[in-house]
C-alpha cells in the first residue's frame, strides 16, 4: 500500500512536471486543491473566473480523495523534487511546518498594499503568518460550534429554541428521550467524536480552559476536574445518540435531523449546505445555534499557501491570486457557495442568510471577548500528529465503557508521547 | 559475404539465446529498486526523525519506542492476531470441506464452483461495502428480522467495539474460502484413485478415507493455503476501510490502517515506517519458513 502510494504520487509528480514545462508570459499560477465536488468545486471555479478575468493563466491541479491526503502526498513529493504548484490548499499549523521547512513565498508586499493587517481578524492572521511574514491567505471561515435543530421536534417537548446551557442541553435532551426522540444525531467517525468534544470543552471550560488544553496542551488544564467533567458529558452525550451511529457520515446525521429522524446535531457550518440544497429555511425549518459556551467561537478556516515559485509569470501569478482571494469579490461569491462566512471585515453580507449573519455577529462578539478560537478537531489549533493523539483518545473514550478519570489519564499520556 | 551472414546469424542466435533475459530485465530492474529499492529507504525511515517530511536524521530506535508505547498499535496488532488467526482457520475449514463436498462427483458441479468461487472476483472495497448494509443493525439483517416480526434479533456487531473486528472475519471468510476451496479441490483430484479404490476393497469408511488417506497427502496444499491466507490478513486495508472505516472510534485498526493514518494523515512518517516494517518483518516470519522448506525440498528432489 505505502509503496504504491509512492509511486503513484512519483508519477503524479512527473506529469505535472512535464505540463509546467510550457512557459507563459501572462501570470500563471498552478493551484493545488480538493475542492472536486458540489458546492466547493463551484466555489473554485469562481475564483478560476476572476482570475483569468484578471489576465492571469490558472493550471487546475485537483486532487480528489482522502479529504486531502492524496493532494498532500502529491503536495510532498512536488516540493521534493523542486516543483512547487504556486498555491496549495493547506490550512492550519500544517502551513507553518512548511514555512519551517523554508518551502513558503513571502507575500508580504501585497499584504501591505491590500491592507491585510486591518481586514482580517488577529487570530486568523497568526495562522497566515510564520515568523510575521504573510505566506497564506484565507478564504472563509467556518465556525464549528453549532447546533442545528428541528423546530418541530422541539416543539413536541415545549422547547421553542436550542438550549444556551449544557444543563440545559441534557434536560431537553432527557425529555425528547423520554419522548421517543433521539435527541442527537452523530456520526460515530473520530473527527465527528472529536468536533463535539472540543465544543463541549469551550462550553464547560470556557475559552480560557480551552486555550490552555487544546491549543497550548497545558498538562495542568489536561489532568484537571475539568476534563473529567467533559467526558462525563461526552457519557451523557454517548446516551443521546441512536444505536447505529457508528460510521455514519456527517450529511446522514444531518439529513436525520432535516426529516426529524433526531432532534438536533453538533456540526460545522457545512451542515447548512445540506439543509439548504433541500430548500429549507433557516428559522423556520430548521434552527441554527451557538453550542452552549460564554461567547465562544471555533473557527475553521480555509487557506492557500504560497510556496516558492521560480519565474516572473509564476511570482506575478502567486501575487495576483493572493491579491484576489482576499478581495471583497472574491470572499463574498465564495463564501456564498461554500456556506462560510467571509474571513475578511468590510464584504457586505445582504445576500447571506440568517444563519451566516448570527456567525458574522457572534465572531466580533467573541473576539472582543477573547474566545474566537481554533478548532483542534479540523486541525486549525494542532500540528497533525498532536491533533490526532487527542482525536484517538476521544473517539475511543466514547465508543467504549471507558471512564472519565481512565480518559484524562490517557488524554496526558497520549498528549506527553507525541510531544517528544 | 559469407562472413557477414555468419555474423548477423551469430548475432540472431545470441539474440535468441539471450532473448528471455533480455525481455525480462526491466520488469527485474524495476521491481529491484521499486520493491527493495523502496523496502530498504523505509526500513532507514524508521530510524530517522521523519515527521511530515523524509530527512535524514538518525534517531536510532526511537520510533519504534514510540509505536511501541501507543495504545492504537497494540490495538491493531491484537486485531491482526484475532483477524489473521479466525481467517486463516475458518477459510481453511470451509474451504476444505466445500471441496469434500463438491468432490462426491455430485451434478452441476461446475456451476456451484462458479458460485463458490465468485466472491474472489471482487474487490475488497465492494466486499465491504455490500457486508457494511448487511451488518449495518438500521439497515440489513437485523433491521430484516425486526421487519419479518422477530424483534428480539439483536446483530449489531458491525457497531460494536469489542465485535467489529469480527464482521471483518466473516466478510473476508466470504470471499477467501472459494479460492482455498478451489485449491483443495485440485489437489483432491491429483490425489491418486487407485490408492482410495484400495482402501475401499479393504473395507475403509469414507471419513477414514479421508482422514487417513487423501487429507495428509495433500498436507502441501494446506501449508500454501496458510501462506496465502496469511499475507492477504496481514496486508488487509481496503476491506477494514470499506467495511468499518477502523472504527468504531479505532477499535478495528489493523496494522496496514494504522500505518496509512500515521504516514499520510499525521505526518509522522517515522512511526509510519516502523509500523510497516514491522508489517514486513511478520510476513517475513511466515514466507522465510515457507520458501526455506520449499528450497529444501527441492534440493532433495533434484
Amino acid at each position: 500500500m505505502y509503496l504504491r502510494k509512492t509511486i503513484l504520487a512519483t508519477g503524479v509528480a512527473f506529469s505535472a512536471l512535464a505540463t509546467a514545462n510550457f512557459a507563459h508570459a501572462e501570470p500563471t499560477a498552478e493551484v493545488l486543491h480538493w475542492w472536486t465536488s458540489g458546492g466547493e468545486a463551484k466555489a473554485v471555479a469562481s475564483l478560476k473566473e476572476d482570475f483569468e478575468a484578471n489576465g492571469g493563466t490558472w493550471v487546475d491541479s485537483p486532487v480528489a480523495g482522502g479529504a486531502g491526503d492524496a493532494a498532500m502526498t502529491v503536495l510532498r513529493s512536488r516540493v521534493l523534487s523542486g516543483d512547487a504548484p504556486a498555491a496549495v490548499q493547506l490550512k492550519g499549523p500544517a502551513i507553518q511546518e512548511w514555512a519551517e521547512q523554508g518551502a513558503l513565498a513571502d507575500l508580504n508586499d501585497v499584504a501591505a498594499a491590500e491592507g491585510w493587517d486591518d481586514v482580517i481578524p488577529a487570530a486568523i492572521q497568526d495562522v497566515m503568518k510564520y515568523e510575521g511574514d504573510y505566506v497564506a491567505v484565507p478564504v472563509n471561515v467556518h465556525r464549528v460550534d453549532w447546533i442545528w435543530a428541528n423546530p418541530t421536534l422541539l416543539a413536541k417537548v415545549g422547547a421553542d429554541s436550542a438550549p444556551t446551557t449544557w444543563d440545559e442541553f441534557n434536560a431537553l435532551a432527557d425529555k425528547l428521550q423520554a419522548a421517543g426522540i433521539t435527541p442527537v444525531a452523530h456520526g460515530g467517525q473520530p473527527w465527528q467524536d472529536a468536533t463535539v468534544f472540543e465544543t463541549v470543552v469551550l462550553g464547560l471550560g470556557g475559552p480560557e480552559f480551552f486555550q490552555s488544553a487544546l491549543v497550548d496542551l497545558d498538562e495542568d488544564a489536561l489532568n484537571s476536574d475539568t476534563m473529567k467533567a467533559v467526558f462525563d458529558q461526552m457519557r451523557k452525550i454517548r446516551g443521546y445518540v441512536d444505536a447505529d451511529f457508528p460510521g455514519r457520515d456527517w450529511n446522514l446525521a444531518t439529513a436525520m435531523v432535516m426529516n426529524g429522524e433526531a432532534a438536533m446535531q453538533i456540526m460545522g457550518d457545512w451542515a447548512k449546505g445540506e439543509f439548504l440544497a433541500a430548500g429549507k429555511v433557516p428559522g423556520k425549518d430548521f434552527i441554527c445555534a451557538a453550542t452552549p459556551s460564554e461567547n465562544g467561537y471555533l473557527f475553521n478556516v480555509d487557506s492557500f499557501a504560497m510556496f516558492n515559485v521560480s519565474g516572473d509569470d509564476k511570482v506575478a501569478g502567486q501575487k495576483l491570486l493572493a491579491e484576489l482571494i482576499v478581495g471583497e469579490k472574491f470572499q463574498e461569491t465564495f463564501n456564498l457557495l461554500k456556506g462560510s462566512i467571509p474571513a475578511r471585515s468590510g464584504v457586505s453580507l445582504d445576500k447571506f442568510d440568517d444563519c451566516a449573519k448570527k456567525s458574522e455577529a457572534d465572531l466580533q462578539a467573541a473576539q472582543e471577548a477573547g474566545g474566537f478560537l481554533p478548532s483542534m478537531a479540523h486541525g486549525m489549533a494542532l500540528r497533525g500528529h498532536l491533533a490526532g493523539a487527542i482525536i484517538d483518545v476521544v473517539t475511543a473514550h466514547f465508543n467504549s465503557d471507558m471512564s472519565s478519570d481512565e480518559a484524562v489519564s490517557r488524554l496526558v499520556e497520549a498528549v506527553e508521547l507525541a510531544k517528544d | 559475404m559469407g562472413a557477414s551472414q555468419s555474423t548477423e546469424s551469430n548475432l540472431t542466435a545470441s539474440i535468441q539465446r539471450h532473448l528471455s533475459k533480455i525481455v525480462v530485465a526491466p520488469s527485474f530492474a524495476a521491481s529491484l529498486f521499486f520493491v527493495y529499492g523502496f523496502i530498504l529507504w523505509t526500513g532507514y525511515m524508521a530510524f530517522s526523525k521523519s515527521r511530515m517530511l523524509p530527512v535524514w536524521d538518525w534517531a536510532g530506535l526511537r520510533q519504534y519506542e514510540r509505536l511501541w508505547q501507543m495504545e492504537r498499535w497494540h490495538v491493531a496488532i491484537e486485531n491482526l492476531l484475532i483477524f489473521g488467526g479466525l481467517f486463516i482457520v475458518t477459510c481453511l475449514i470451509i474451504g476444505c470441506l466445500l471441496a469434500v463436498l463438491l468432490d462426491q462427483r455430485i451434478r452441476a458441479e461446475g456451476a456451484l464452483r462458479t458460485i463458490f468461487l465468485y466472491p474472489m472476483a471482487l474487490s475488497f472495497i465492494v466486499t465491504g461495502t455490500v457486508w457494511k448494509w448487511l451488518l449495518n443493525p438500521g439497515l440489513g439483517l437485523e433491521s430484516m428480522m425486526h421487519d419479518l416480526g422477530w424483534t428480539s434479533f439483536k446483530f449489531d456487531w458491525l457497531v460494536n467495539s469489542d465485535m467489529a473486528i469480527y464482521t471483518v472475519v466473516i466478510a473476508a471468510v466470504w470471499q477467501a474460502s472459494g479460492f482455498v476451496m478451489a485449491m483443495f479441490l485440485a489437489a483432491l483430484r491429483g490425489v491418486d484413485q487407485d490408492i482410495i479404490r484400495a482402501a475401499y476393497m479393504d473395507g475403509a469408511s469414507l471419513p477414514r478415507i479421508y482422514f487417513g488417506i487423501i487429507i495428509p497427502s495433500i498436507r502441501p496444499v494446506f501449508l500454501s493455503a496458510i501462506v496465502v491466507l496469511a499475507h492477504l490478513a496481514v496486508k488487509s486495508f481496503d476491506l477494514v476501510i470499506a467495511l468499518t472505516g477502523g472504527g468504531p472510534g479505532y477499535s478495528s485498526d489493523l496494522p496496514a490502517t494504522f500505518m496509512y493514518t500515521m504516514a499520510f494523515q499525521r505526518n509522522q512518517l517515522g512511526v509510519g515506517a516502523a509500523s510497516a516494517m514491522m508489517m514486513l518483518a511478520t510476513v517475513m516470519a511466515i514466507i522465510v519458513p515457507y520458501l526455506y522448506s520449499e528450497l529444501r525440498g527441492g534440493k532433495k528432489n533434484g
